[in-house]
């Protein structure tokens, strides 16, 4: 057991500064306005650090910067291009621990996480595309002897990301590896709530990439996040977050016809066939964990597995055996190594998570772990803290139906096959589910007719690089964690050739 | 609290109110932004937050439903100088939803999105409860 040091406090592995200001054209740039807000802490509810709050100004700033390095950036070789792309995922890899502090204290999560996924993920994903690069083939067909079209993947130019708060760091990364490996200038906006991780990491991977070809500006998605969205001097916008947002962008984006991806979240089924219990044995205490996994990251993850689906030989036996699984997750310091469920991001997530469990006892769902609000106590009073929640139901309750984003999974029974396939398509979204079988014939089908663009099969919230990543129906348009994603920050020039002397013979 | 009026053909009973703290901030934010509207979100991070925005800005259209209107102008309802605010929520979402009356409160908190309340620190939330009628909705 390890229990880091607080920011700032002695043995600390990292100290913020007391204000971040945005990142321009490879430099620290005030606010043109010069209005900075407050960074809460989720651990204790406290502010700690000021951060720039930017608008349509500082955006327009960072346009510059981008465009102006977009140029030169675009003409590097593949091969330098990757190696600036490794040496950030060294620089990552370097400072595990100064980078986890800095985003558990950010952003509440465990630091058993952000030393386990969060950052060797995000270095694992800078070498993935850096990879990925170098081995893009650009293709030539030979239409006729003397006719050959030649296809090049050129970069778009400029982008703009905006990045979501559950994964401040991580998240950011899976938007920029493929967007810098395929030669294109980055303007980004942090979610409001965890502006500072990633400027942590900037501090550190700064002067790697040349100045101008990552711009970092923060602010309100009102005030900087829109006139980034709207501009029209980007030539893509890439967006992770809700629908009303996901539409609202899309419909900027028409304006400036350009292309857009998103990813706006899900509500993913978990379906546990009975043969999972045929034995009690290392296969049945994996789909136990499988289960509990709605907890990890507190909730917080798009494909969060929040809509359990149990088989009903099966249903009372798995469901206390997982319900006494879940009652020993120890909540607590994020800073302890021990610690398995940390703290909400904010304080609005928070209050949005209770106001879910309360329609949910409305609604008439059993509560059968949890429910609360959890007072850890000392420093960690203020926190922002929800004991891990375990409600039955049924599929047509607004538990079944939203994204919670919390710890929070509604549970059910199925009858059979068919049945756990209503139940898992019933629903807006499209972007994960889990399906838990010994039997490989049913677990393949089951994955075949699940309508989602991530079904695990007897695992869950596996991220590797190089596994798919995005949306069917609701949950969004465009594809991650691939070199498929590659393809939505090139476009396709086709330069057709002809090595004929003679004539058309039309005029 | 200030009920919508009715704007789904056939029903009877607002679905939709504001907390008062909820027409206070809508109130300081039409004198910053001018008319406003709300899109009922869905879906990751801050998703089931309700997004408000200067009217107009998002496109609704036959794929959204009107849940309610407000009118936060002075004197509430009918009042000589109406300040009306829609309500929107997709049509697929209310298929969901439509069992239960939305409640507009604020929270502190700072979303994300293009909401407009968010700079000020606080948060538009929905509180729900079961409608007293259920069926036949949407």
């Amino acid at each position: 057991m390890t229990i880091y040091a607080a920011p700032g406090t002695d043995g600390a592995k990292v100290t913020f500064k007391p204000r971040y200001e945005h990142w321009i054209g490879g430099e620290w740039i005030k606010p043109v306005k010069g209005n900075y807000f407050e960074d809460i802490s989720p651990v204790n509810g406290k502010p700690f650090a000021e951060v720039g709050r930017g608008t349509a100004e500082d955006i327009d700033a960072a346009l510059d910067a981008a465009h102006k390095a977009a140029p030169a950036w675009g003409k590097t070789s593949v091969t330098e291009r990757a190696a600036v792309l490794n040496r950030i995922a060294d620089v990552i890899d370097a400072n595990l621990e100064l980078l986890a502090v800095a985003e558990t204290w950010e952003n509440g999560k465990a630091i058993r996480e952000t030393l386990n996924a969060d950052l060797p993920l995000a270095a694992d994903h800078f070498r993935y595309f850096a990879a990925a690069i170098r081995a893009q083939d650009d293709d030539h067909a030979q239409l006729d002897n003397d006719t050959v079209a030649y296809h090049f993947q050129e970069p778009l130019g400029v982008v703009g990301q905006i990045i979501p708060w559950n994964f401040p760091i991580l998240m950011a990364v899976w938007k920029l590896a493929p967007a810098l490996a395929a030669g294109n200038a980055v303007v980004l906006k942090p979610a409001e709530q965890t502006p500072v991780s990633i400027l942590v990491l900037i501090e550190l991977i700064g002067d790697i990439l040349p100045a101008g070809v990552l711009n970092i500006v923060n602010g309100f998605g009102v005030e900087a996040g829109k006139p980034l969205a709207s501009s029209p001097r980007i030539r893509k916008i890439a967006f992770t977050g809700e629908t009303s947002t996901g539409r609202l962008i899309s419909q900027y984006a028409s304006a400036n016809l350009i292309p857009v991806t998103l990813e706006l979240g899900g509500k993913s089924p978990n379906i546990f066939f009975k043969d999972v219990a045929d034995e009690n044995d290392a296969f049945y205490d994996k789909a136990q964990e499988g289960f509990t996994l709605f907890a990890f990251n507190q909730g917080e993850v798009c494909t969060a597995p929040s809509r359990a689906l149990i088989h009903k030989p099966i249903y009372d036996s798995f469901l206390e055996t997982v319900t006494a699984r879940t009652a020993k997750a120890i909540q607590g310091n994020p800073l302890d190594t021990d610690t398995q469920v940390g703290a909400q991001a904010s304080n609005d997530q928070l209050e949005k998570i209770l106001s879910y469990i309360d329609i949910g006892k409305q609604e008439g769902a059993k509560v059968r772990l949890g429910g609360e609000r959890a007072d850890l106590g000392g420093d960690l009073s203020e926190g922002y803290y929800v004991q891990p929640t375990i409600f039955e139901g049924h599929n047509k309750m607004r538990l079944f139906q939203e994204e919670i984003f919390g710890p929070v999974v509604a549970v059910t029974s199925f009858e059979d096959y068919d049945d756990a396939i209503s139940i898992a398509n019933d629903t807006l979204y499209g972007l994960g589910a889990g399906v838990w079988s010994r039997n490989g014939n049913v677990a393949y089908r089951a994955g075949r007719d699940i309508q989602a663009g991530r079904v695990w099969i007897n695992n869950y919230h596996a991220y590797p690089a190089g596994a798919s990543f995005g949306g069917y129906k609701s949950s969004g348009i465009g594809r991650e964690n691939n070199k498929l994603a590659l393809d939505h920050y090139q476009q396709t020039k086709n330069m057709l050739v002809s090595y004929s002397e003679n004539a058309l013979g039309f005029f | 609290m200030l009920e919508a009026t009715v704007t789904i053909p056939d029903e009877t009973m607002s679905r939709v109110s504001l907390s008062d703290t909820s027409v206070t901030l809508l109130r300081q934010l039409w004198d910053q932004y001018g008319p406003l509207m709300f899109h009922q979100s869905g879906g990751c991070c801050d998703g089931s937050s309700p997004m408000c925005y200067p009217a107009g800005d998002f496109l609704t259209s036959d794929s959204d439903v009107l849940l309610g209107v407000f009118d936060i102008g002075d004197t509430g309802a009918g009042s000589a100088d109406p300040k009306t605010i829609e309500f929107w929520m997709s049509r697929e979402q209310f298929q969901y939803w439509s069992h239960t009356h939305l409640t507009v409160d604020v929270v502190k908190g700072r979303g994300s999105g293009f909401s407009v309340e968010a700079p000020e620190g606080v948060r538009f939330m929905i509180r729900s409860r079961l409608m007293q009628e259920t069926l036949p909705f949407a």
